[in-house]
């Protein structure tokens, strides 16, 4: 607690550069740098053995699991034999398991997830197609839910057992049980439905009207349509952040450093600006990437929900038909950006908190 | 966790002040002893009382469903009511787009979503226990590897693992179950790791092993018996989380479509327009169950896990 306790922003901004440059380190710690080297070599090893992981279990799930590929994969379908054979043929299963594996394993590489059944079009140029929506939609929603949550959590923390703490906790808690579609449904009906006579506020899906022309018209648009989604994705990523940020600050609240900031005379509201706060944030960054598994459940049931034309809706509507190729892909690169955000967590984390680096 | 036996007045070391009773006896006081004084301190929790009373109240519909309601009243061709018919004395709650009692089917609902959540929580939790005890008591390489499959699967998105799972393995109750099972353990492997880890650090487990204990016997009657409180909290916390994962497996269309879940009722919802026409009454008392009987179970878990935990409890 030491090292962070009087002014430990300064001097972790000071020492960000040495971890991720080479060069002559000004001053203090010669060793820690050799050491942060072997401490990114491991976190990328881990990544890529857990990205191999999830292809090696989504070759299994997808191949094997269903005993007859084809047969999940034509579900519902009129299959002629001759058509049957061509699947057969063309997924290279009348080849031993370990050849298709490699084969499995060369697409990959090369970026090939195959083709969807319903577009008649590669999973990849689906995917690349669509992400631009979902980064617009999770980007927003992250940004407002973060900032709201870690806000209102050390507003929680700070006075605990007070009625604003109560209270937060109260509304955290019940969004936690909150399901995220019905959530979304019940926007659609109140705000754009019109239920009740209730005007009919914002529309009830989509990410634009195909009316609009001009760009200003255009964002205005989007935005406007965008309102439900994020506000739905916000609440329920936001209760998250708020309970972690709430007892991460509770945690720094017995502490040695705060009861001498105060002995030195700062103000309680600096106190908790300058020295709460920045320790209590750290547990909670990592903790709220380890959690973006669920941004990518909320954002699934948000554009299913809101027809937003994202990855979520098209894993929706693979899974509908369902479209295995496409929801093997979407699995695949779901998985691997959530594994790719870990490990930007832990690549970013030391440059904030000195002593992971030791 | 200071909460262990440590604490509890007759305990291994200083019991049997009074006249010599049989070893069991000794124990099964001892548990009397600090089952009271779990209670005494989870009554001191008004928010964790509420949520055991919500929990009964609907244990105690989903048990007596079968009384209220007849095979006749869920009928799709032969429905009661008109369809989609606003609340009225007839139908509290109104009807659906077949004409069903929206509350006949929101009482019925419960016992699949009670059903699926206990299930899958029970086969989380299960595997989580022994994942994290056996993780915990044998240590070395076989737990590492253990551990980081416990991460990987935890960092993981859960309902997209789930919902692949369930798409391969074709809709249905056991194939909710199962999926859910197989992805919400990870959290419990961790505590019930961590807890192991902080037992067999006591010297009582030296005492067991140095008597002849082999493993097995360390594990289940010296680690496992300490780590249960524990698995009890993280057990209702789970199940909050099953039935909310089990509501919208179902609303993406996983469920089965022959049985009656909140989840599979709020699709039929929306299958039905019920969002396009405002038809609030079809959406809002499925959605409300889910919530309250998940909230019901969070307070209870956050309950457990205050007297357990008295760093959580003073800050209440």
């Amino acid at each position: 607690m030491s090292l962070s306790s009087s002014s430990p922003r300064p001097e972790s901004e000071a020492a960000a550069p040495d971890a991720a440059a080479p060069g002559p380190v000004p001053g203090r710690r010669p060793a820690g740098r050799r050491v942060s080297l072997r401490y990114f070599a491991v976190k990328l090893l881990g990544a890529l053995v857990s990205l191999l992981a999830v292809m090696v279990t989504s070759f299994f799930l997808f191949r094997v699991i269903p005993g007859d590929p084809v047969a999940a994969m034509t579900q519902g379908r009129k299959v002629t034999p001759e058509q049957r054979e061509e699947l057969f043929r063309q997924f290279g299963l009348d080849q031993p398991l370990w050849q298709q594996f490699l084969g499995y394993l060369r697409d990959l590489l090369r970026l090939d997830l195959g083709l969807s059944y319903q577009y008649k079009a590669p999973v990849t140029e689906l995917i690349a197609t669509r992400l631009g929506p979902t980064l617009l939609l999770v980007g927003t929603a992250t940004l407002i839910a973060a900032a709201l949550g870690l806000w209102l959590g050390t507003r929680a923390g700070w006075r605990r057992g007070s009625t604003a703490d109560r209270v937060h906790t109260g509304v955290a808690l019940t969004l936690f049980s909150v399901p995220t579609f019905w959530l979304g449904l019940l926007m659609i009906v109140v705000l754009a439905g019109g239920a009740g006579g209730m005007p009919h506020l914002f529309p009830t899906g989509g990410m634009g009207s195909p009316d609009v022309s001009g760009v200003g018209n255009v964002i205005v648009d989007t935005a406007h349509h965008m309102v439900l989604p994020v506000a739905t994705l916000v609440a329920v990523l936001y209760a998250q952040y708020l309970m972690i940020m709430r007892s991460s600050l509770l945690d720094e609240m017995g502490s040695d450093y705060l009861v001498t900031a105060r002995a030195k005379g700062l103000r309680d509201d600096l106190v908790l600006r300058r020295h709460a706060v920045p320790n209590a944030l750290l547990p909670t960054v990592t903790l709220l990437f380890l959690k973006i598994g669920q941004v990518v459940s909320g954002t699934i049931l948000v554009e299913a929900v809101f027809s937003w034309p994202g990855l979520g809706m098209l894993f929706y509507e693979g899974l509908s038909v369902p479209d295995l190729p496409l929801v093997q892909g979407l699995f695949i690169f779901f998985s691997a950006s959530v594994i790719f955000m870990n490990l930007l967590a832990d690549f970013v984390y030391p440059l904030f908190d000195p002593r992971v680096r030791t | 966790m200071s909460a262990g036996p440590v604490e509890r007045p007759p305990g291994e070391a200083g019991g049997g002040s009074a006249a010599p009773a049989s070893p069991r006896a000794l124990a099964w006081r001892r548990r009397r002893h600090s089952l009271g004084r779990f209670w005494a301190g989870y009554r001191g929790n008004r928010a964790g009382l509420a949520g055991l009373a919500g929990l009964a109240v609907f244990v105690l519909i989903a048990l007596c469903a079968p009384l209220l309601i007849g095979p006749a009243d869920l009928s799709l061709t032969d429905a009661p009511g008109g369809p989609h018919e606003p609340p009225s004395a007839a139908y509290p709650l109104g009807t659906d787009n077949y004409g069903r009692s929206i509350l006949d089917l929101v009482i019925w609902g419960s016992r699949v979503s009670l059903t699926v959540g206990f299930l899958a929580t029970l086969m989380c939790v299960g595997l989580g226990t022994l994942v994290g005890i056996v993780a915990g008591h044998y240590g070395g390489f076989g737990s590492t590897v253990l551990m980081r499959i416990t991460d990987w699967v935890l960092v993981l998105p859960a309902l997209v693992l789930a919902v692949a799972f369930a798409a391969v393995m074709g809709q249905g109750t056991v194939t909710i179950i199962l999926a859910i099972g197989l992805t919400a353990w990870p959290t419990t492997a961790r505590l019930v790791r961590a807890q192991t880890l902080a037992v067999e650090a006591r010297p009582y487990i030296d005492r067991a092993k140095a008597l002849g204990g082999g493993h097995g016997h360390v594990m289940t009657r010296h680690v496992l018996p300490n780590v249960m409180p524990i698995v009890l909290a993280q057990t209702t916390l789970t199940v909050a989380e099953s039935i909310i994962m089990e509501s919208t497996m179902a609303f993406l269309g996983l469920g089965d479509p022959n049985t009656l879940s909140w989840g599979g009722t709020l699709q039929e919802a929306r299958n039905a327009g019920a969002v396009s026409s405002g038809l609030w009454w079809h959406l809002l008392p499925p959605g409300l169950a889910i919530v309250l009987v998940a909230l019901a179970f969070t307070l209870c878990g956050r309950a457990i896990e205050g007297v357990l935990n008295p760093r959580l409890r003073e800050r209440r």
